[in-house]
C-alpha cells in the first residue's frame, strides 16, 4: 500500500479516462496532462493507460509500505524522497518505509506520480479515474491506502529522458470549432491577437479566461462537446473545457484544442497567459 | 422516410459532427437515431456516438481517420435508401412527490403561472416528454414537450445546492437533477428513482429518444421507493414502444 499521510491540495487517481459512456452524460476524465502520464508510464514500462496520481499545485506526503519503482513527470513541485531532492523523468527505486514529499511549486501546475505496474484501483465504467458520482471519492484522502504491486527488481531500459519543456509554453494549438463560421472577422482576429489570462475559475472541468472577444446573439441547440472544446458565451467570454468537462453544451464551440494543447493548458494556473495558435490537421 | 439535409463538420482530430436542421422536432430526432442505428452496423466499436436534439457527434479517440474519406462515406450512407426501421424505445414512468417540502418553489411557480398548485401538478404529470439529449451531468436528461402553460424563467439567483432527484422547470424544459448540484431551475418536486447508477450494467436506464412521464405519488410512497432504490430492488415502470 501507499499510505496517504497528507493528501495535498487536490490529488486524484487518473488513467487514460472513461470512454463509451458520454452518451449517458459521463465525462471522459483521465489525466489532464496526457503527455506527462505517457512519459512516466513509458519510463516504468507500464501500459500507457496505467493509473497514476495527478498532483495539483501542492504535493501530498506518501509513505511506501512495499518496494517498488517510481517516476515523476509534469510540473516541478520539488519532489523529495526521504527529504532528498529527486529528478523528474527519472526512475527511482523505493523501499518499504520510504517517504515521498513535495515542496515549492517551481514550474507548471500538475505533476504525476507513476508507479511500476500502475495503481491497482477498481475500475468503474472502464476507468479508475476519480470523478464523483462515478467513483465514490473525489480525491485521495488522509490515511487512505493505495494499492500497487510489490516490485523488488526492475531494470528500466531507459532510466531517464529529457523532455521538451512545455510547462511555460505560451501557445495553445487549436483548430476551428464547429461554430467558427458564426464569428465576425473582428472576433476571429481577436482570438489570435489577444493574450488571454487564466481566471480564478479553473479546474479539471474547465478553464475560464478573463478577456472578452465581443458579444454574439446566436442561439444553438445543446450538442456534444469534447475535452479541449473552447466555448464562447453570449457576452463573449471563453471557456476551455477540460477532462472532467460536461459532455454536452449550448455555447458556441469556436475552437478545439489538440491533445498536446490540452496537456499544455493543464499546466497553466490562475493569472497565466496564453495565446491561441491555429494549426492544420487535415 | 423523407430525408432532411445534413451537414458534416470536422470537430478536432478525433470527431465528426453531423447536423440536421436546427429545430426541436421528433421527426428530426427519429432521423438521427435511425442513422445512428445504421452507423452502429457499419462503424467499428471504437466509435462513440452522441446524439442530441439536431446533431450526432462521432468520436474516435483510438485511431486516426481520414476525414475526407469518412465524410464522403457518411454522406453516401445517409443517402442510401434504408428500410423503415422500428427502433425499440421505452416510455419510463417516473414517480414524483410534489410535497411542498420537496417542491420548494412550487408555491411561487403556481403564483407566477396563475395556476392552482394541483393544476401545476396535473399539467406536469399529464404530458409525455421526449429525451432529446443526455448530458450536463451523468444521467441528466434534456426533456422536450413541456406544455406552454408551465413555461417559467429560471431563477434569478441559482441555488448553490439543489438536492439529488429534484424535479425542475426552466424555460421550455423540465428535468430531474441526477445528483446534488448547483442549479437555477424552479424546483416543484422530487423523484426517488436514481437516474444514474455507475454500478449498473447501463448507468442510466433512459436513452435519447425515450419518453418520460411523471406520476404523482404521496410522501409515504416516496419513502418506500427511496428505500427500495437504496437496496437495489426498485426499477422504474416502463412500456416499450416503436418509433
Amino acid at each position: 500500500m501507499l499510505k496517504v499521510i497528507a493528501p495535498g491540495f487536490y490529488t486524484t487517481l487518473q488513467d487514460a479516462g472513461r470512454r463509451h459512456w458520454r452518451h449517458k452524460g459521463v465525462p471522459v476524465s483521465g489525466t489532464m496532462d496526457d503527455l506527462a502520464r505517457h512519459h512516466v508510464n513509458t519510463l516504468l514500462e507500464n501500459p500507457s493507460d496505467a493509473a497514476v496520481l495527478e498532483i495539483t499545485m501542492t504535493g501530498p506526503k506518501l509513505l511506501f509500505e512495499q518496494d517498488t519503482y517510481i517516476c515523476i513527470s509534469g510540473a516541478d513541485i520539488s519532489p523529495g524522497l526521504n527529504e532528498n531532492p529527486i529528478q523528474l523523468y527519472q526512475v527511482y527505486k523505493v523501499v518499504a518505509g520510504d517517504l515521498l514529499s513535495f515542496g515549492k511549486l517551481v514550474k507548471g501546475f500538475r505533476t504525476y506520480l507513476g508507479i511500476k505496474g500502475g495503481f491497482q484501483t477498481e475500475a468503474v465504467l472502464g476507468s479508475a479515474s476519480q470523478y464523483p458520482p462515478v467513483t465514490e471519492k473525489k480525491t485521495i484522502e488522509e490515511n487512505a491506502g493505495l494499492s500497487y504491486p510489490k516490485v523488488s527488481h526492475f531494470e528500466p531500459r531507459i532510466p531517464q529522458i529529457k523532455t521538451e519543456d512545455y510547462l511555460d509554453a505560451l501557445e495553445i494549438e487549436v483548430t476551428e470549432g464547429p461554430e467558427w463560421d458564426l464569428l465576425t472577422d473582428t472576433q476571429k482576429k481577436l482570438l489570435f491577437a489577444t493574450d488571454f489570462t487564466v481566471s480564478k475559475e479553473n479546474d479539471r472541468m474547465a478553464y475560464r479566461l478573463e478577456e472578452k472577444i465581443g458579444e454574439h446573439s446566436y442561439s444553438m441547440l445543446t450538442s456534444a462537446v469534447l475535452p479541449g472544446t473552447v466555448q464562447m458565451t453570449p457576452e463573449g467570454k471563453l471557456i476551455v473545457l477540460m477532462k472532467d468537462g460536461q459532455t454536452t453544451g449550448g455555447y458556441l464551440r469556436i475552437l478545439q484544442l489538440s491533445t498536446r494543447a490540452i496537456a499544455v493548458m493543464a499546466q497553466k494556473k490562475t493569472a497565466d497567459t496564453l495565446r491561441f495558435k491555429r494549426i492544420q490537421i487535415r | 422516410m423523407s430525408q432532411f439535409p445534413i451537414t458534416l463538420k470536422s470537430f478536432g482530430k478525433t470527431a465528426i459532427l453531423i447536423e440536421w436542421p436546427r429545430q426541436v422536432d421528433e421527426a428530426v430526432l427519429k432521423h438521427i437515431l435511425t442513422y445512428q442505428h445504421f452507423l452502429k452496423t457499419k462503424l467499428e466499436d471504437s466509435w462513440e456516438m452522441i446524439p442530441a436534439y439536431n446533431s450526432l457527434t462521432l468520436i474516435n479517440s483510438y485511431a486516426d481517420f481520414d476525414y475526407q474519406k469518412m465524410r464522403d462515406q457518411l454522406f453516401s450512407w445517409y443517402e442510401m435508401p434504408k428500410p423503415e426501421l422500428h427502433l425499440k424505445q421505452h416510455l419510463w414512468k417516473l414517480p414524483v412527490c410534489y410535497d411542498l417540502e420537496f417542491g420548494i418553489d412550487l408555491e411561487a411557480v403556481a403564483e407566477a403561472l396563475l395556476l392552482p398548485i394541483p393544476e401545476v401538478i396535473r399539467k406536469h404529470t399529464s404530458h409525455v416528454y421526449t429525451v432529446y439529449g443526455i448530458g450536463f451531468l451523468p444521467g441528466f436528461m434534456y426533456l422536450g414537450g413541456l406544455p406552454n402553460a408551465l413555461e417559467i424563467k429560471r431563477k434569478k439567483t441559482p441555488r448553490l445546492r439543489v438536492a439529488k432527484g429534484s424535479v425542475g422547470l426552466a424555460g421550455k424544459q423540465t428535468g430531474v437533477y441526477p445528483q446534488d448540484s448547483p442549479g437555477g431551475w424552479n424546483i416543484i418536486g422530487r423523484c426517488p428513482v436514481p437516474l444514474f447508477n455507475p454500478h449498473a450494467a447501463d448507468p442510466c436506464f433512459a436513452s435519447v429518444g425515450d419518453k418520460i412521464q411523471f406520476i404523482p405519488i404521496e410522501r409515504a410512497e416516496y419513502e418506500l421507493h427511496k428505500i427500495e432504490a437504496e437496496v437495489g430492488i426498485y426499477t422504474p415502470e416502463k412500456e416499450e414502444f416503436h418509433a
